[in-house]
């Protein structure tokens, strides 16, 4: 559709979105039986038919319209006469301007036209506004549609979608991975519990089926600066680790996080986190505690007192308004999977490096981050001390593009001599915010003495009411 | 006696820090909210911003130094609109301050009362870019709406402190009074080019334009939040070039590449307006936004002969 511009000051349904004047026209009259784009392709062909068409819905708006304007005013009767009960935004107190300002009128009748009529907001009102009646409005009763549920759906959570769909070519006989696959749908729930608490659900559907990926409760109203979060959820080691698929700056994840925290999904349990702020004049610090079922990654229980614990110091300052250093120490300590009194020791040290002028915030930044990791795996021949880190770097060089590398370097858990290691490239490009398309070139070698090249290559979209991500 | 001496400096110390620290301490998410509050809640009130004005207000990072200014906040005041949604909600999660959370007493969303245009009408899609389903966010540019934040601080600083309702009251009042003269002669500068057609490039200024009584016949992104492309540049060239508009104002945190090749082509000036306190040099407070922003669009009025 070709966008055109005209002065859309009065049209202010129009909004926030450019449109063309045919859409313009559309939208300002939709009714709930006429989709814009479907309409606007059907009689394309037809200026005629369109003319009328249009004729037709200025009519049908009209009288919308006049319906409305009466109810708008038997309303704005009813908030004049008390301004207790009034919901729409209006100013406090007499002020220099009408309370009621042009755009806003002129758009208040509107949203009752385009909506069909089970999903009026109003729909579980049954009263019908004192005054109404008199200015040619309805009398008694409104109907109740849907009822209960309808003005209940206010409470319903931010839901969203996001599709990963991940493509790999060439070669390699160590870990297969499918040609074209859509690996992962995240459908994530999140929203205030109650004054004291929030909830964030994500649920993962993959072709390994349908699990939690996380589902915890925060608890955000604790004394004495206290955070608490309950569920199964992402345990706080490192960086990698805590990250979704879809905010990490790779396709894959590096190959410690394969080696030593189990993979992709890599320590992910249910448990109780306590984290809390120690305050200080210098900089960010922030201690986590945490405690879980002992079942994810490394760890395995023979019993149930062989839970996993989790200890995370972070720090980070701010070095200049753009420039910033994260750093952080992990550890945790589990079971593992040699014998029934073998334990897993792992401990992690992370560091970024972040840079982001303010002014040019939407076109430059660069993120260095490294991650080193030890792990200590505890097995029939005494205990297995192995070493694995990545280290990345991206930049974004123009507002939709961003390049990074990242080089990968881990020994096996269970057998130090044993190492895997390469460079991948990786490019990224966002259309926009929901959507991103990413290449990565990798080039592994694994401690068996194969080599591979790969091309890998990932759709993300995100469709939806998705929270922003922590930083 | 030492002692004495020395419990008496320690007390009158602890006494003095705790005046200091009677400040009521305010948190806004913008320079904006900042200078408004700081003319209502005068030495009453410490009050910082989290993003600078001349940072595009979507995409502020959500910095851990931002967790530790929330965390020790007594209110905060926000642009609200979604403008903050990107960034703001994983701060308010992470500052372990149950009384900033949405909707408790000390979460101010300063848009309650203002004057909100554009809101968006039936089926919305991100189809259509970045759309904010409750309107535009960037209502502070419209010089009545800085009163109305105000008011709406003043109201909710009386209630935290409610000795010093009078002295807000007043405080207020004289901001309500200087806002007053200001815009006669703001809207005096402006009288002469009403109806002036201009292009800008993101939808920062329908209240900006309202009030002053430009005429904006387009916009660089081809739809908010996307970037320009070069069929869009091309058509606003053409439609630009037909309409005769001679002002391009943009943000300081926009390339200036592409309203520049539009500028060369149409014989338009490029004006870096600031959309926020801060936004450029000199900006220090909610006066001067529009001292500067006024100067700025009327120089570039006269110098293009713009109609």
């Amino acid at each position: 559709m070709i966008v055109k511009y005209r002065s859309i000051r009065g049209a202010t349904v129009c909004a926030t979105f450019a449109c063309s004047s045919w859409l313009a026209t559309s939208v300002f009259a939709q009714t709930p039986q006429a989709a814009p784009s479907a309409t606007a392709s059907q009689q394309s062909a037809d200026p005629q038919q369109i003319r009328q068409e249009l004729d037709r819905l200025r009519q049908e708006f009209e009288t919308i319209r006049d319906s409305y304007g009466a109810r708008l005013a038997a309303l704005e009767a009813k908030l004049g006469a008390s301004p207790a009960a009034q919901t729409t935004p209006a100013p406090v107190a007499p002020l220099p301007e009408a309370p009621a300002p042009p755009a806003a009128a002129a758009a208040a009748p509107v949203p009752p036209a385009v909506e069909a009529p089970g999903q009026s907001p109003q729909g579980g009102g049954a009263q019908v506004p004192s005054g109404a009646a008199g200015a040619g409005g309805p009398e008694g009763t409104l109907p109740v549609y849907g009822g209960a549920a309808a003005s209940s759906k206010v409470f319903n959570p931010d839901m969203a979608v996001i599709g990963n769909f991940i493509g790999t070519t060439g070669e390699n006989t160590i870990e297969s991975a499918p040609s074209l696959e859509m690996h992962e749908a995240e459908v994530t729930f999140q929203a205030v519990v109650d004054p004291y608490a929030r909830a964030d659900v994500f649920l993962s559907a993959s072709p390994d089926g349908l699990e939690i990926e996380e589902g915890f409760l925060t608890l955000t109203s604790l004394p004495g600066g206290l955070l608490a979060k309950v569920g199964k959820m992402k345990e706080q080691f490192g960086k990698a680790n805590t990250m979704h698929a879809h905010t990490l700056p790779w396709v894959d994840v590096p190959i410690v996080m394969k080696n030593f925290l189990g993979g992709e999904e890599g320590l992910n349990d249910s448990g109780v986190s306590v984290s809390k702020l120690l305050l200080n004049p210098l900089f960010f610090l922030e201690a986590t505690g945490e405690v879980y079922e002992g079942t994810s990654g490394p760890f395995q229980t023979h019993e149930r007192n062989d839970v996993s614990w989790l200890g995370r110091l972070r720090g980070y300052r701010d070095i200049t308004e753009s420039t910033n250093l994260d750093v952080g120490f992990s550890f945790t300590r589990g079971h593992n999977d040699a014998g029934l009194d073998t334990t897993t020791r792992l401990f992690g040290v992370d560091a970024t490096f972040r840079y982001r002028p303010l002014r040019r915030a939407i076109y430059r930044r660069f993120m260095g981050r490294t991650e080193l990791m030890w792990s200590r795996r505890g097995q029939d021949i005494g205990d297995v001390s192995a070493f694995g880190m990545y280290a990345s770097a991206d930049y974004q060089f123009a507002r939709r593009w961003f390049a990074g590398v990242r080089f990968d370097h881990s020994d096996r858990a269970y057998d130090a001599n044993l190492v895997d290691q390469g460079p991948s490239f990786i490019l990224t490009y966002w259309p926009s915010e929901f959507s991103q398309i990413r290449g990565q070139y990798r080039h592994t070698k694994y401690a068996e003495g194969v080599t591979s090249n790969e091309a890998l290559f990932q759709f993300l979209f995100s469709i939806g009411a998705h929270g922003a991500h922590v930083f | 006696m030492k002692i004495r001496t020395l419990g008496a400096a320690f007390v009158a110390v602890l006494l003095a820090s705790a005046n200091a620290f009677a400040a009521i301490k305010v948190v806004t998410t913008t320079e904006d909210l900042e200078s408004i509050a700081r003319e209502v809640g005068g030495d009453k009130i410490s009050v910082e911003s989290l993003a600078k004005g001349y940072q595009d207000p979507h995409f502020v990072e959500a910095k851990p130094s931002f967790i530790l200014k929330l965390h020790s906040a007594d209110l905060l005041i926000l642009v609200g609109r979604e403008l903050e949604i990107g960034w703001l909600p994983p701060l308010i999660n992470q500052a372990r301050n149950d009384r900033i959370q949405p909707n408790g007493d000390r979460y101010l969303d300063a848009s309650q009362t203002a004057k909100i245009l554009e809101i968006p009408n039936g089926q919305i899609t991100r189809a259509m870019g970045d759309v904010h389903p409750s309107g535009n966010p960037h209502y502070w540019l419209g010089p009545d709406n800085g009163r109305r934040i105000a008011q709406l601080i003043q109201k909710k600083l009386s209630e935290i402190s409610p000795p010093d309702a009078a002295y807000f009251a007043q405080r207020y009042a004289d901001f309500d009074r200087r806002l007053a003269e200001a815009e006669k002669r703001w809207q005096a500068a402006m009288a002469p080019y009403k109806g002036v057609k201009v292009v800008t490039y993101h939808r920062s200024w329908p209240n900006f334009t309202e009030a002053f009584g430009l005429d904006v016949i387009g916009y660089v992104e081809p739809k908010p939040g996307i970037p320009p492309s070069p069929s869009h540049t091309l058509e606003l060239i053409q439609e630009m070039k037909r309409q005769q508009v001679k002002v391009i104002m943009i943000e300081p945190y926009f390339d200036r590449k592409t309203p520049d090749a539009i500028a060369r082509e149409t014989g338009a000036q490029v004006i870096v307006l600031a959309p926020s306190v801060g936004g450029e040099k000199g900006v220090t407070d909610y006066f001067k936004l529009f001292d500067y922003d006024v100067n700025l669009v009327v120089s570039a009025i006269k110098q293009t002969g713009a109609k």
